[in-house]
């Protein structure tokens, strides 16, 4: 129960942060954060950088794009123990949200062009390779936590395998691979996608089943708080309005 | 280089100028002003050795300039330097920095024979442009301010910008002197053991108040471009510009050869600093009337630059001492009684920049400030990068802060996330001129107020304020 009792807590790792955080990705650790800290839950974030091991006890993981030679080396670092860790936290309940090299690297492998593969730690049954072209724009995708507006901007081109349950339907935009309508992946409470940058500050009911998720692990099922999300939903309808006119 | 003997005729050229010139008129004549490239396009099928050619017929040569950031401030100063300095300066002054731009802007100038009246060049450049305008234009001096990322969805990574720069600095031959930016450690590492000559520039004040304490959210290039480990700063003055080292290997800044010391911030208002050259002369002191840290950068540059160009100390000084800023920079306006600033913002840097340089004073802003952002093309339409602005310095405060435009919505979503108090969030209509007028409105009679918009958003406010008669007096252009 929510507002009864001691303060809450909650973990937050953020995966390699400093050397992925394109385009304003630390908005989703802040929208985290201030969700939780607006309703008393004691929330703090741990940076989780090359050649650190993954802590005990992370409710929730968040891992953001980077340029190509960042993606190297976290690919390099996230081979082996590190990469199971993540899988048995994730296995676990553990909440993530991964948004395009993230997302990338929690499939089977990532194909570049004309270079040896990527290994990616095979959450998600998916694979992506090297397109000829980027996918640039507002993107609206409908899905269980209704739609989520953003913006896409990757060349990589992401296929889905059988095991593998897509995060939405694109309703503007081009989503994975721009041919089969599908965009991102979900599995247990982990989300994948390529909607980047600040996703989660004006696509709050994705925010706070993420918060819920991550809650539940150390907590048991909790009530959210509702919070006053007037300036969120304001933003949410004026991007997708957006999406809309570019289209 | 300057030609040895008199332009010969060349019909080609000449009949590419007539084009360029008719194809100017029809678009001033339509009322179409603004398309500055057009004229270009049209001469480079026609003649597309065009501005190689009116550059070889520069005598005192051609200045480069490029960078991020501040690139029209400083190539403004250049060019009033050199003018100062007695030179007649053909500059593409509107900033259309594409090769087109550029060759509009030179052709412009041009007699139909292809003189182009003026006897020294400054060209502002765009970042993609940079390698194809230095293969046209051979300069004398390339003048780099700093290398930071923009919208990306424009220019791509940071990474492969450096990378096509150092390909085209390779072929620079020791005719060139490439002043750059030491500060920077990106251009510090792109323009080592080249056959070009460097002289590197930087700031020199460890003391000073205005260093920053920690490396801003914006930052780029805080890691090694030798061995990736991550970098550390002896002191830094802005973005991820300062007295850099590397923590893993022995790369660090390169001692400088032209620094800026001393330096003095005067809020919204001016700058000083005293530029200091041992080999050139006893330091020299520089005041400025245009605001922020980011500027005493451009300064420095173009201390450096124009010296290289061999610009007398005085006409630096001259020059510099009744320097405005540029179009867009820094504006000021009396409107329906009240003080207007505004002050574009473009991307992550230059947002900060102009918050630090806004909350100078106290700490805290204490200014009634609307921002308008909106997401058209030449905005960016990403507009993700608002999140990499250190907003959270605003969180401490009680003044109001008011948002408009296009994605005004993202921006108070922005702001709340950054800790600002709900009571003092106004979102605003996305009608930029109503939106302005209900600022004003709330502004009391007689009181300044700050206006942050995005590219297009300003070249919207411009249009209503100078409608409405408030401007004109105001602008330079
Ligand atoms: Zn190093």
């Amino acid at each position: 129960m929510s507002g009864t009792g001691r303060a809450m807590d909650l973990r937050i790792g953020w995966l390699y942060g400093g050397k992925m955080n394109i385009y304003g990705d630390r908005g989703n650790v802040l929208a985290l954060m201030r969700r939780a800290a607006w309703r008393r839950i004691a929330a703090e974030t741990v940076d989780i950088g090359l050649g650190d091991p993954i802590p005990d006890g992370i409710d929730a993981f968040f891992f953001g794009g980077g340029q190509d030679r960042e993606q190297i080396a976290v690919a390099r670092d996230l081979v082996g123990a590190k990469g199971a860790a993540i899988r048995t936290a994730v296995e676990g309940g553990a909440a993530m949200l991964a948004v395009c090299g993230g997302y990338q690297l929690l499939g089977h492998e990532y194909r570049p062009h004309g270079a040896a593969p990527l290994p990616g730690i095979g959450l998600f049954d998916l694979v992506t390779e090297a397109g000829p072209e980027r996918f640039i724009g507002n993107i609206v995708v409908e899905t269980e936590f209704g739609d989520l507006v953003g913006f896409e901007n990757h060349s990589g081109l992401t296929h889905l395998g059988s095991g593998a349950r897509p995060l939405g339907r694109v309703r503007v935009g081009r989503g994975n691979n721009g041919r089969d309508g599908f965009e991102g992946a979900i599995y247990r409470n982990a989300v994948g996608c390529y909607l980047h940058g600040a996703l989660l500050p004006k696509n709050p009911v994705l925010a706070d089943w993420l918060l819920q998720a991550a809650l539940r692990r150390r907590h048991g099922d909790v009530e959210l708080a509702p919070l006053d999300d007037a300036l969120e939903r304001t933003a949410h309808a004026e991007a997708g309005k957006r999406a809309l006119r570019a289209r | 280089m300057a030609p040895d003997t008199p332009n010969r005729p060349d019909p080609r050229l000449t009949a590419a100028l007539i084009a360029a010139k008719a194809a100017g008129l029809v678009i001033r004549r339509m009322g179409r002003g603004g398309g500055t490239a057009a004229p270009g396009l049209i001469a480079d099928r026609i003649d597309p050795g065009l501005l190689a050619k009116i550059c070889d017929r520069l005598p005192s040569g051609v200045l480069v300039v490029a960078g991020t950031n501040g690139k029209t401030t400083t190539s403004r100063m250049i060019a009033d330097i050199l003018e100062a300095d007695g030179h007649r300066v053909a500059h593409n002054r509107t900033g259309s920095n594409l090769v087109r731009g550029v060759a509009s802007a030179l052709a412009g100038r041009s007699s139909l024979s292809g003189d182009p009246r003026a006897d020294v060049g400054v060209i502002e450049s765009d970042e993609a442009a940079l390698p194809a305008i230095l293969r046209l234009t051979h300069p004398r001096v390339l003048a780099l301010n700093n290398l930071f990322r923009d919208q990306l969805d424009r220019y791509g990574e940071l990474n492969a910008i450096a990378v096509s720069w150092r390909a085209a600095f390779e072929r620079l031959g020791p005719e060139t002197t490439i002043v750059a930016n030491g500060d920077d450690p990106t251009l510090a590492a792109i323009t080592e053991g080249l056959v070009a000559r460097r002289v590197l520039f930087g700031l020199d004040d460890p003391a000073s108040r205005h260093r920053l304490t920690a490396l801003p959210h914006a930052a780029d290039a805080a890691t090694c471009r030798r061995c990736g480990a991550d970098l550390a700063y002896d002191a830094l003055y802005s973005a991820h510009l300062g007295d850099w080292r590397c923590a893993g290997c022995a790369a660090a800044r390169p001692l400088l050869d032209v620094a800026g010391r001393d330096i003095v911030l005067d809020g919204v208002d001016a700058l000083q600093t005293v530029v200091d050259w041992p080999g050139a002369g006893e330091p020299l002191p520089i005041s400025v009337a245009i605001p922020g840290m980011y500027n005493v950068y451009n300064t420095v540059c173009a201390v450096a630059a124009a010296t290289c160009m061999g610009a007398s100390r005085a006409a630096i000084a001259d020059a510099l001492a009744s320097f405005r800023s540029a179009f867009g920079r820094i504006e000021r306006v009396r409107y329906r009684d009240r003080n207007l600033v505004m002050a574009l913002v473009k991307n992550p840097v230059g947002f900060n920049e102009t918050l630090r340089m806004l909350i100078t004073a106290s700490g805290r802003l204490e200014t009634p400030t609307l921002i308008a952002i909106n997401d058209l093309h030449a905005d960016g339409r990403d507009i993700s990068w608002l999140w990499d602005v250190d907003f959270e310095q605003l969180a401490d405060g009680a003044t109001p802060l008011y948002t408009a435009g296009l994605r005004g919505a993202d921006m108070a979503n922005r702001l709340k996330y950054a800790g600002v108090a709900a009571d003092r969030l106004h979102p605003l209509t996305n009608d930029l001129a109503v939106a302005l007028d209900e600022f004003v409105e709330r502004t009391p009679v007689g009181e300044t107020a700050y206006v942050l918009p995005s590219y297009t958003a300003m070249l919207a406010l411009r249009k209503v304020l100078s409608d409405r008669g408030a401007v004109e007096t105001f602008w330079r252009q």
